[in-house]
């Protein structure tokens, strides 16, 4: 399938889809994140994930557009205050989700899949009330707009590289939240031994709301991050809630490396496929790979050993 | 299997004559044919939901795949009446007569390799069970032979379920695509889409669900069916009394799969088409509410489910269509909190507590009030020897009645 290309094309073709590959990446590995700090840490399987990152999505688009009608001149960095917002309305729903529904399932986590799945059904249809069937995109500030020209074959888009870079931070911010503040260390410890934890006087109810609750803005932000590189519809979390399942288990849940080294595996192998075969069968090649590993390596790429 | 072997209670055996009853002669008499089909098309996720409560309920292996193997079922029955209505004759105003019209538009001009054995009637029916179950069985091999189970297990199936949706779209030339295999005419020259076929149709496929249930008793009340709850409840325990875990999950659940695929051929035989929005994520965790709802615990509680939530969304995506995915989602949300055990729980414990109130009673009038039930759980059920009562509760004591659900799967 190479025999059509000079060397110099290919290694275009390789660089243009690695880097729409790296796009993905930034999706995956920012939905997965608060998925892996919520499936793997608590073990709570929230199928409503989605749901939560197009909450992220559908606010920043209104704010996109409250900003665009009342303050134009703020216009070029509403997104930062968009992202915000999007994190404190997606926590802020996580951590009530997590009163009402979550805390009674710790122990059955198989129905969390369920109850989860109900509640995405009914943001879906809240989103579709609210805010039309239709996709909505949002308005890109003009410095987001446009690309960098790498080579005259090699063009890279600069929402990408914006996403991408924002991608690295959050990373950054979670790896420090969970591994380097007394809030994490409250987490791990829950997760690790909850009785003991509670014995030794952190609050578990209040961890566990918290935890959810980021996991969710986190959500939130890779929505918000989203609206940068697509569009946004009602259904648009369910498209890649199994992925990102399948991101986090094959990373080995509990292991933010992991989530982030399966997140690039499987994305860059989609997006060099895609050039290949059809975007379905790219699709059909990496997920069966996935799960054919996964198979032979339940515990996933990275997984923490823990005696049980 | 002598006297200790009973295959049905006296309850549970009154409970089998009133969903017979139901099937066989209160839908026929009340209900047109365009309703009796539609029933017949709920019917069929009755399959899957029987089925689920053999591997989820009792087995404590949740799958989310379930709509894989009704597809592939559906399938292979979709691409036998497929090649029987693509003749030379029918389709001669193709540039290639003789192969089904979607393999036509997509420039296709031979029938694909594994197109061929779906000439023949009985391999059909050979295939259509037999590779479902072939693929629960490479599943169960890879997944239970590695201990691994519960969560990921639900989720490497719901994958597994994407991944042939996704498949079936992409290879739009082999499977038809997003539109499935459509305009499907007859079976061995017979027509299925006339008013008599379908009547037909309706009490073969009740006749096949009556099997079913029947066969899964006897799954449930055997051997293996005592190993499977133990195993759910303890299973190393069990691990360590020298069974191989393993091969009772892995049996149970392709006999599931096996469920489903026959549930997914007389679904084709009854609508007329197949398509992937049959297969994918979303219907194979439809499916899984139709057993929760019913009770996960329950054979008869499990069709009951699959008939009421399917008669709820249809009545209520024809009136209120904006309503239908608040109600879907709600239903859910109840079911896993507030009945655990479905309407078969509820029906149960309404049940018990009339059972005493009468045993509390000083003469046992014969008369009771019937049991408040307007769930379409066999009310007449509800009276019972006292003696029947204690049975049952003692048999919820063996399934550790609702303890069992603090228990994850893994």
């Amino acid at each position: 399938m190479f025999d059509s290309y000079s060397a110099s094309e290919l290694g275009a073709i390789f660089a243009m889809q690695g880097f729409a590959g790296l796009s993905l990446f930034s999706v995956f590995v920012l939905m997965a994140l608060g998925l892996a700090i919520i499936f793997g840490q608590m073990g709570v399987i929230n199928m409503a994930h989605g749901e939560f990152m197009i909450l992220g999505a559908y606010v920043t688009y209104l704010c996109s557009h409250l900003v665009e009608n009342y303050a134009p001149g703020l216009f070029g960095v509403y997104f930062f205050g968009a992202m915000i917002l999007a994190f404190l309305a997606s926590g802020a729903l996580g951590m009530l989700v997590e009163w009402a529904l979550i805390r009674h399932l710790y122990k059955r986590p198989l129905d969390t899949l369920l109850a989860t799945w109900g509640l995405s059904l009914i943001l879906q249809q809240l989103y579709r009330s609210v805010f039309g069937a239709r996709e909505v995109g949002v308005t890109l500030p003009d410095w987001l707009m446009g690309s960098f020209n790498l080579t005259d074959m090699i063009e890279v888009p600069i929402n990408g590289v914006f996403v991408m870079g924002l991608t690295i931070l959050i990373t950054l911010g979670v790896y420090l939240m969970m591994f380097r503040s007394s809030w994490g260390k409250q987490v791990r410890a829950v997760v690790q031994n909850r009785t003991m934890a509670g014995a030794v006087g952190i609050n578990t109810e209040m961890t566990d709301r918290l935890t959810f609750g980021i996991g969710c803005g986190i959500a939130g932000v890779a929505g918000a991050a989203f609206t940068m590189i697509g569009s946004t519809g009602p259904t648009a979390g369910q498209l890649y809630i199994v992925d990102t399942f399948l991101v986090v288990v094959f990373g080995g849940a509990a292991s933010l490396l992991g989530t982030i080294a399966s997140a690039f595996t499987i994305s860059q192998a989609q997006s060099t496929l895609e050039f290949f075969l059809s975007g379905s069968m790219a699709k059909v090649f990496t997920l069966l790979t996935v799960v054919g590993i996964l198979m032979l390596r339940p515990q996933g790429l990275f997984s923490l050993k823990v005696r049980k | 299997m002598k006297s200790g072997f009973t295959l049905y209670t006296r309850k549970e055996l009154i409970s089998l004559l009133i969903l017979a009853a139901l099937i066989f002669l209160v839908f026929p008499a009340v209900l047109d044919v365009f309703r009796l089909n539609l029933v017949g098309k709920y019917l069929t996720y009755a399959f899957v939901a029987v089925g689920l409560v053999l591997c989820w309920g009792y087995g404590g292996i949740l799958s989310l795949g379930q709509g894989l193997f009704f597809g592939l079922g559906g399938y292979g029955m979709a691409m036998f009446l497929k090649l029987e209505a693509s003749t030379p004759e029918a389709t001669k105003i193709q540039s290639t007569p003789g192969i089904p019209d979607f393999m036509d538009w997509n420039q296709l001009t031979a029938l694909p390799g594994f197109w061929q054995p779906f000439h023949s009637f009985p391999l059909t029916l050979v295939l259509m069970i037999a590779v479902p179950t072939a693929f629960a069985w490479l599943i169960g091999v890879a997944m239970f032979k590695r201990r691994v189970g519960g969560v990921y297990f639900a989720i490497i199936t719901q994958a597994l379920a994407a991944i042939l949706t996704v498949l079936i779209i992409g290879q739009q030339g082999y499977t038809g695509g997003v539109n499935g295999i459509t305009d499907l005419r007859t079976l061995l020259g017979w027509d299925i889409r006339t008013d008599s076929a379908k009547f037909i149709l309706y009490f073969v496929n009740g006749g096949l669900l009556m099997a079913a249930l029947v066969a899964c008793q006897f799954v449930r009340k055997s051997k293996v069916g005592r190993l499977l709850v133990a195993m759910r409840d303890k299973e190393d325990r069990v691990r360590f009394s020298g069974y191989d875990v393993a091969n009772f999950k892995i049996f149970i659940f392709c006999f599931a799969a096996a469920l489903c695929a026959i549930g997914g051929a007389m679904f084709t035989l009854q609508v007329g088409f197949m398509s992937p929005s049959f297969v994918g994520i979303v219907p194979s965790i439809e499916m899984v509410i139709f057993c929760a709802v019913g009770g996960r615990l329950s054979l008869f509680g499990a069709v009951y489910g699959a008939l009421l939530v399917n008669w709820a969304k249809t009545s209520l995506s024809e009136s209120f269509p904006e309503l239908w995915l608040f109600a879907m989602g709600g239903l859910f949300i109840a079911v896993v909190l507030a009945f655990p055990n479905g309407l078969a729980g509820v029906y149960d414990s309404v049940a018990s507590r009339i059972g005493k109130r009468r045993a509390a009673a000083p003469e046992g009038a014969p008369d009771a009030p019937p049991a408040p039930s307007d769930l379409a759980v066999p009310a007449a059920a509800a009276h019972r020897q006292p003696a029947a009562a204690a049975k049952d509760d003692e048999e919820r004591l063996l399934l550790g009645g609702d303890r069992f659900l603090g228990k994850p799967a893994s």
